[in-house]
């Protein structure tokens, strides 16, 4: 440890900081498009899991262990590696060569249906949380099923889960880190490929643990205001106590 | 496009050498994550101030990052503390025991959180003294609470093992890459690797569910 080089400076030296800048913005990019893609899937997935339709439930249910039980890792490799084999030669083509940021769009897809697997059962528990009676309430006064579900039970199931799905919001940014394995050069990767040239290995990874953790607290701070006023009146968690 | 089991069948032996390293490290992480989790789970329940501070400091700072940047750290750093090389293995292993740690000692602090106040005052009022409160009374319920998602944990951990392909170790997922790579056989490689953890995982969750729905308090 005695021989360590300490340079702190690294972290502000061209062309090193424009790296780290770059790592930063591709990590953003792939975790908001991949939520982006996880909320809309993931929402569908938290209805399906619950209508009385069998068939779509087991589908559904199939769905969330796939994801549940591979690896993210083993997934991403499958959408990168395998899926433009499987598919038309033309389209597989196309996605291996044409496709600009072949590795941005696979990593945004990974990310994207593996958290709608995790939202998607956080959206049911929210659903399943919800009295019967309103389901009836909603169905007995002329609503439709589909409105039942977008008037009653999603805008509910959206306001109790916003703790977990904060989580999940903050945990796709952890997983962003997995893009690096297809060559993603997002904050982990730069971090680490900047250590290899400068071998300050300490600075790097203190810069991008101080960015990580940012990220998180930003996150956690910016959801707990939007959770009290997100809050449903009448649920244990509105007491006054707690605000 | 033709699926070439024979050719996956042939390579099983040098698979299952990737399988026992795969689960090697996940036995190793189990065991080394639960006692430092405990530990750590220990500290923050101890009424101790700086104790309590610290430990919550390091669960809250391990929540906060990916494992691969903890994965990167290790490696770059424990050679440069130690002085000398210490190989993806047991780089791998220490960062899923000091990452996986944080986890089990939240899932350990909620399981004795979860107990209620009035059964150590019963155990006290009946004699007992507060270690044998805490032995026969309080830790037996907790971990009957507890066990459930110690246990979906663990088969996380399962999972996470995987990532040691960014440290070159020769787990599952690195042999059936080497294995695929070389005789240009990623589509049966990938799909058997990801076949082998969905049916271990998907069993094992089932075997929680029903663990869980037998013990229940």
């Amino acid at each position: 440890m005695q021989h360590y080089a300490w340079n702190w400076g690294i972290l502000v030296t061209q062309p090193y900081v424009f790296w780290i800048l770059s790592g930063l913005l591709w990590t953003m990019l792939v975790a908001l498009a991949g939520w982006v893609l996880a909320l809309a899937l993931g929402s569908i997935l938290g209805v399906a899991r619950t209508v009385p339709n069998r068939v779509v439930r087991a589908l559904a249910a199939a769905y969330v262990e796939y994801f549940r039980n591979v690896p993210l890792l083993v997934q991403i490799f499958l959408w990168y590696f395998v899926l433009p084999e499987l598919l038309p030669e033309g389209a597989g083509r196309w996605l291996k060569r044409d496709l600009p940021n072949a590795e941005f769009w696979t990593a945004v897809l990974s990310l994207g249906t593996y958290t709608a697997c995790r939202v998607g059962e956080t959206l049911r528990a929210g659903i399943e949380s919800i009295s019967r009676g309103q389901t009836s309430a909603g169905l007995s006064s002329g609503l439709t099923m589909a409105q039942v579900y977008g008037y009653i039970l999603l805008p509910v199931a959206y306001r109790v889960t916003v703790p977990a799905l904060t989580s999940e919001f903050i945990n796709i940014f952890k997983n962003s880190a997995l893009a690096l394995t297809i060559g993603v050069l997002e904050l982990t990767s730069r971090t680490r490929q900047i250590a290899e040239f400068t071998y300050n290995a300490i600075e790097l990874f203190t810069c991008a643990t101080v960015i990580y953790a940012l990220i998180s607290l930003v996150v956690t701070y910016a959801m707990r205001i939007a959770e009290s006023r997100a809050r449903l009146p009448g649920m244990i968690a509105s007491q006054p106590t707690d605000a | 496009m033709r699926i070439d089991i024979p050719f996956i069948v042939d390579h099983l032996p040098l698979l299952w050498q990737g399988m026992k390293v795969t689960l090697l490290l996940t036995l190793l992480g189990i065991v080394l994550g639960i006692a430092l989790g405990a530990l750590l789970a220990i500290a923050r329940l101890s009424g101790i101030r700086p104790l309590t501070v610290a430990a919550a400091a390091y669960v809250d700072l391990f929540r906060l990052l990916p494992l691969l940047l903890i994965i990167f750290w290790v490696y770059f750093l424990l050679p440069l503390w130690l002085g000398r090389p210490i190989g993806g293995f047991y780089s791998a292993l220490v960062s899923f025991v000091l990452y996986e740690a944080a986890y089990f000692s939240e899932i350990i602090r909620s399981g004795i959180l979860g107990i209620r106040r009035g059964q150590i005052n019963a155990g006290l009022a009946s004699g007992l003294s507060y270690a044998g409160t805490m032995r026969h009374i309080v830790l037996p319920q907790a971990l009957r609470n507890m066990l459930p998602v110690l246990l979906v944990q663990c088969i996380n951990l399962f999972k996470s093992t995987s990532l040691v392909y960014v440290v070159g170790v020769n787990d599952f997922l690195m042999a059936a890459d080497v294995i695929g790579t070389k005789d240009n056989r990623l589509i049966e490689m990938y799909g058997f690797v990801a076949l082998v953890y969905f049916t271990a995982c998907f069993l094992a969750s089932l075997a929680v569910n029903r663990l869980q729905r037998r013990y229940a308090l």
